[in-house]
């Protein structure tokens, strides 16, 4: 009797909970909008992954990919907003003002903005990743792993946020080994295999061995793999597309941040703010550890990676200065998010200008 | 038994009955690509090239999609009718859209009647500047010009990328690649609130009607005509023809780079790097589906604006992948070059009857 009694409680337990389930996932629809192919392997993948993640916590998901930042961003959206989705998420930088342009039309869809800065309406959100905190754990693994001293960084375009990688990326690249160079190559471009493999190929003629890299194909990972030199995977983990070359990757993780935000929909709890993760809340994963580097420098990592996620250590913590020697964060200070979110200049220790 | 015998002249009837051939073709093809994905054919056919228009916002948004089209392939048809190969309308598109928000830009947070005309006047200057250099060079240097046209599109690209990402990005805008947004004297107004129809569509229904008249009524168009059926015959007929090889390079240049001025001072309002998703390109394929006739451009920038608008809707309601659009629009271009066979051949019954 007093099992049966339990046995039919447990299972009144799982049947609520299921219909709880199946009623939300009735309610909610979120959408995503991508710049790229879902095949991608880098930037739209991930963001892919993270809508698969939305789909099995039990809401129904819908996906337009390829779409251009051009006047037809509007429309997708407006079409989106139009059919009866409660969230969107618009996964590229272009789609800024489309976003809240709307927004304004559509007050009850909620509208997520992937690194933007406009939150011109109530009901839009914006959210990014510290992405520069991975980058300095690939800092660390590069100084260590370079026998020549010179490190090559493909580079994207000259915006803060490629460039506070570069920056993040060469300060703990000194700091295990003051004599590198970062040697960089702007592909202005974020997706074309084509490009970015010139660009690695560029950086390995130039005596680099380890290649870091801001954009999203895998092109140069394989370009190092062929050349026998180390190389990141960038947004994915690209180990199986270059086993001997990469060291680790830097995994955009966005699958907890949109279950969160699709579940506060569901809730009603849902709030504008700007969030700006790193590895502390998930949201910027490092892959497994490469074998062919040394056991100390494996641990080392690890104790990095548990220190940025704790916030004992900052990525950029002072004495920094420029290129030209000037104090940009004195010693013992960190760099607030205002300077970061604005940072345009280089680091001493990295070669060349920024284009303007 | 079926032989294939060479019709003494292209039949002037299979001409305009080809376009419609290879559209219907593209539907078949497409039901059948459709098929094999695993998408009931007839329900997707519907989500790519009726669902999308079905409403008043839908239809705006076709016409609004067909505009550029439709201008760009008007300038084109110019070039191709008398054998110019322009394939840089892109470029051209590019460069008139950076003189023109350039212009835009000037005359930032100031007001004005006079400010548009200005703008938009800039922006067909830009385009002719760009057609210039391939027609220059084909004149007076006999260069290919296929070639330097569609290179020019590759450096237009760059010029724009190097301008929104330095001197021209908003200085409020944290250095991401975009300009400010031009003021609403520079922007075309909008014909219907709420809706993103601008007063660019007028300026691609004038296109239309002065290519109409100048094709047909003019002696220039006569010119043409007959340099686009042998350069021999115009040479021999003393026609001038470096002249007019320049002239329709700049007609051209001027639609694209207007073509260019209604995206970015309509739905856009600022210079980035994305301002166009390839018009320059589709619209060499709209010119040919056209005929070349301005009347058939109308039609055929309809056809194949809804291609863009129904790979949309296809993904979000049945998950189609986007890039099906493309893969329309590459089946109509090759359905219609395929059906031009029958032009010049026509199939020839030999019955056993003698």
């Amino acid at each position: 009797m007093h099992k049966f009694f339990i046995r039919s409680f447990v299972s009144s337990l799982v049947l609520l909970f299921t219909f709880t389930v199946a009623a939300i996932a009735k309610d909610v629809k979120a959408a995503f909008v991508y710049i790229g192919p879902t095949g991608d392997h880098g930037w739209t993948y991930q963001h892919d992954v993270g809508r698969k993640a939305v789909e099995a916590a039990g809401f129904k998901t819908t996906y337009v990919e390829g779409v251009p930042e051009s006047a037809d961003a509007e429309r997708v959206l407006r079409q989106l907003a139009n059919s009866g989705h409660d969230v969107i998420f618009t996964t590229s930088f272009g789609y800024m003002n489309p976003t809240n342009k709307v927004a304004k039309e559509f007050p009850n869809v909620k509208f997520e903005h992937a690194t933007g800065y406009k939150r011109e309406h109530p009901n839009v959100s914006t959210y990014a990743a510290r992405f520069y905190e991975g980058r300095t754990i690939l800092g660390t693994i590069a100084g260590t792993m370079t026998k020549s001293n010179v490190i090559g960084y493909v580079a994207s375009f000259p915006i803060p946020e490629v460039i506070r990688g570069i920056n993040s990326f060469t300060l703990a690249a000194q700091k295990v080994n003051p004599n590198i160079k970062t040697k960089i190559v702007w592909a202005f471009t974020w997706y074309d295999p084509g490009k970015e493999a010139e660009a690695a190929k560029a950086l390995i003629d130039q005596g680099a061995d380890v290649i870091a890299q801001h954009t999203d194909s895998t092109a140069i990972v394989q370009i190092a793999e062929k050349a026998g030199v180390y190389a990141f995977g960038q947004a994915s983990d690209m180990d199986k597309f270059a086993p001997k070359a990469v060291l680790t990757s830097v995994e955009n993780n966005w699958g907890p941040y949109y279950v969160d935000r699709v579940k506060a929909v569901a809730n009603g709890t849902w709030n504008q703010k700007d969030t700006w993760h790193g590895i502390g809340d998930g949201m910027v994963v490092i892959s497994d550890l490469d074998s062919q580097m040394p056991a100390d420098l494996r641990s080392k990592v690890k104790k990095l990676q548990a220190d940025l996620a704790s916030g004992k250590v900052h990525s950029f913590t002072g004495p920094i200065y420029d290129q030209k020697g000037n104090l940009m964060v004195a010693e013992g200070k960190t760099a607030d998010d205002g300077m970061l979110a604005g940072m345009m200049t280089y680091v001493k220790g990295v070669e060349g200008d920024i284009p303007k | 038994m079926i032989k294939i015998v060479k019709r003494d002249q292209p039949s002037r009837a299979i001409f305009f009955l080809t376009p419609i051939l290879a559209i219907f073709l593209t539907l078949v093809a497409g039901g059948i690509i459709f098929y094999i994905l695993g998408f009931k054919p007839f329900e997707a056919l519907k989500f790519f090239f009726i669902v999308p228009i079905a409403d008043k916002y839908g239809f705006s948004e076709l016409l609004l999609k067909a505009t550029p089209l439709c201008l760009i392939a008007i300038g084109l048809s110019f070039c191709f009718k008398s054998n110019n190969w322009n394939i840089g309308a892109e470029g051209q598109l590019t460069f008139g859209a950076i003189v023109s928000g350039g212009v835009a830009l000037l005359f930032y947070e100031q007001e004005g009647f006079y400010i548009l005309p200005v703008v938009i006047l800039a922006g067909a200057i830009g385009g002719m500047l760009y057609a210039s250099i391939p027609a220059i060079l084909k004149t007076y240097f006999n260069t290919n010009e296929i070639l330097v046209s569609l290179m020019l599109v590759y450096v237009s690209k760059l010029i724009l990328d190097y301008l929104v990402v330095g001197p021209w990005s908003n200085p409020e805008g944290f250095n991401f690649p975009e300009t400010r947004q031009f003021s609403d004297s520079a922007k075309l107004p909008l014909l219907f609130e709420g809706l993103r129809i601008h007063a660019g569509i007028f300026l691609a229904l004038a296109a239309v009607v002065i290519s109409w008249f100048v094709f047909y009524k003019t002696y220039l168009g006569f010119q043409m005509k007959v340099s686009g059926f042998s350069l021999k015959t115009a040479k021999y007929a003393g026609y001038k023809g470096k002249k007019m090889i320049i002239l329709v390079f700049l007609i051209s240049g001027a639609c694209a780079g207007l073509a260019g001025v209604g995206e970015i001072t309509g739905p856009i309002g600022q210079l980035h790097r994305e301002i166009s998703p390839d018009y320059g390109f589709t619209a060499i394929i709209v010119a040919f589906l056209g005929r070349l006739h301005p009347v058939g451009i109308i039609f055929a920038s309809l056809v194949v604006a809804i291609t863009y608008l129904g790979a949309e809707t296809a993904q979000i309601f049945m998950q189609i992948p986007k890039y099906t659009g493309q893969v329309f629009q590459g089946m109509i271009l090759f359905f219609l070059l395929a059906s031009d066979y029958l032009l010049f051949f026509k199939f020839k019954f030999i019955g056993s009857k003698k």
